[in-house]
């Protein structure tokens, strides 16, 4: 047996979007053992719910993200509205879910940006995100903020979409699906990153399961656990299947996440289509007095939003579980057993978003 | 030819114009919507302080003695929950971003005209300009 080294890896690395620290044992090159730690960007976010008022808290739980923040105040909002018995319009859950598909977009835009970087195609990382700043146009043209949308409140949304708006966006959407094709074949048919993604960082099915991986990174395995299925917001009046892939490998992660794209865009079309006139919003009166266990999809995986409240206008108790905190075991079982080059990219093979984990 | 298959976008990026802007020599893009930072019309202020209760950060701060308004832009997270709670509608969202502050600059007077409008509004003073560290 060779000696056994310890290299630290992040907070700041420059593959590292966001700051999770790995000490990776390695034998020669060889990683045989991960030790994570994070704690670096914790705020609070809370405890925060017992100083700041039930609607004022929408706010803040867009904050703990920056970059899947709409569906963050989406799911606290919805855990808000069954407390309550809130009846949300029907035209307000459509637009929900039509921009909680654009932050998906944007979301695994960035993800396939930076996961180039990972791999050193910084063209490719560039490219992706002149596709996602288009996204971003759109976002802030329907909400007024590219990354923080504020467009969710409780009892509805704060904007409407106006049809001659809603089919702007079809319109360029199409451009962007055409653009879309033309990256994503890169990342999936180019050999020089085939070769580098391949049964690189593999994820058995069972590991998956077991380990409790959400989202992409246990879709990737084979695991088909789609929070959208539940049907929040309009999600089940609409045709959509979740993306899934079996090699558990980085490549059938990002697989997944491309899948994902298209279906979005098929989503977001869909939702246009059938969006009906009507209110975006009904008035609300009183406070929430109970608790109520929301999920919801988010880029990542499933998000869990935990809120308690006793009938006065602030909360007393708000959790939340997001999906990159349940993704850090099945990391560290990708991890063990890699070589020590290919660790950057198994880190961002599961979208890292540690802002989101630590709160 | 699995290795090209990047080249096609490479050499037409190459003949293509930028997709960046060279701010600030030229304006960042904006729409409508955008939300960049809060004006007050102060005639139509009465100093009711709907928009300091709701402020989620405790920016806004309204002195109905002395009749004024007052926000910290360092504080203000630009989410208009001011401009939906003003009576009068007299908050309103400038789709301009705020230019870059200093964390002791940023505080914004106004002198308002209150809930009755017997006198006349006094002119607006210049915005103050940040303490000098």
């Amino acid at each position: 047996m060779s000696k056994q080294i310890i290299v630290p890896f992040g907070p700041q690395h420059p593959v590292l979007p966001e700051p999770i620290h790995l000490d990776l044992v390695l034998e020669d090159e060889t990683v045989v053992d991960v030790l994570p730690s994070i704690g670096y960007v914790h705020r609070g976010l809370e405890k925060l719910v017992e100083k700041r008022e039930f609607t004022e808290y929408t706010f803040i739980a867009e904050r703990i993200c920056g970059i899947c923040s709409f569906i963050h105040s989406l799911t606290y909002v919805q855990a808000v509205e069954q407390i309550m018995g809130i009846e949300v319009p029907e035209r307000a859950h459509y637009l929900r879910t039509i921009w909680s598909e654009y932050s998906r977009l944007h979301s695994h835009l960035l993800w396939l940006g930076c996961f180039a970087d990972s791999m050193g195609f910084e063209n490719l990382f560039m490219n992706s995100w002149r596709i996602r700043e288009h996204i971003l146009d759109e976002l802030e043209a329907t909400t007024g903020g590219r990354v923080i949308q504020s467009a969710c409140k409780v009892g509805g949304v704060r904007k409407d979409i106006s049809g001659e708006q809603l089919d702007g966006m079809l319109f360029r959407l199409k451009d962007i699906k055409k653009d879309l094709h033309t990256i994503t074949s890169v990342f999936l048919e180019d050999s020089s990153v085939k070769h580098r993604l391949k049964k690189v960082g593999v994820l058995s099915k069972q590991d998956a399961y077991y380990l409790g991986a959400v989202g992409p990174t246990g879709r990737g395995s084979g695991v088909a656990i789609d929070a959208r299925e539940t049907g929040y917001a309009a999600y089940g009046k609409l045709n959509f299947k979740p993306a899934v892939a079996t090699e558990g490998d980085c490549y059938a992660r990002c697989d997944v996440r491309i899948q994902e794209l298209f279906s979005a865009i098929d989503i977001i079309e869909q939702a246009a289509k059938k969006i009906p006139e009507g209110p975006i919003e009904i008035k609300i009166t009183g406070a929430p007095n109970g608790e109520y266990f929301s999920r919801s999809e988010q880029p990542r995986g499933e998000l869990v939003h935990y809120v308690k409240g006793n009938g006065k206008k602030n909360l007393v108790r708000s959790r939340v579980r997001t999906p990159t905190f349940t993704n850090i075991p099945p990391l560290i079982k990708m991890l063990t057993g890699c070589q020590l080059a290919d660790v950057p990219v198994i880190v961002l093979s599961i979208d890292p978003c540690i802002g989101c984990s630590e709160r | 030819m699995t290795l090209l298959k990047m080249a096609a976008t490479a050499i037409k990026s190459l003949f293509s114009r930028p997709a960046t802007l060279m701010y600030p020599a030229r304006p960042a893009k904006r729409t409508a919507a955008t939300r960049g930072h809060i004006v007050i019309d102060p005639a139509n202020c009465i100093t009711c302080r709907s928009c300091q209760r709701k402020c989620p950060t405790g920016a806004i701060c309204v002195d109905v003695k002395e009749k004024t308004w007052q926000i910290d832009r360092m504080r203000c997270v630009i989410c208009n929950a001011c401009g939906d709670v003003c009576p009068t509608k007299c908050l309103s969202m400038d789709p301009a971003y705020p230019k870059a502050l200093t964390a002791r600059g940023g505080i914004y007077k106004v002198a308002v005209a209150g809930p009755k409008k017997k006198e006349p509004v006094p002119p607006l003073t210049d915005s103050p300009k940040p303490d000098k560290v």
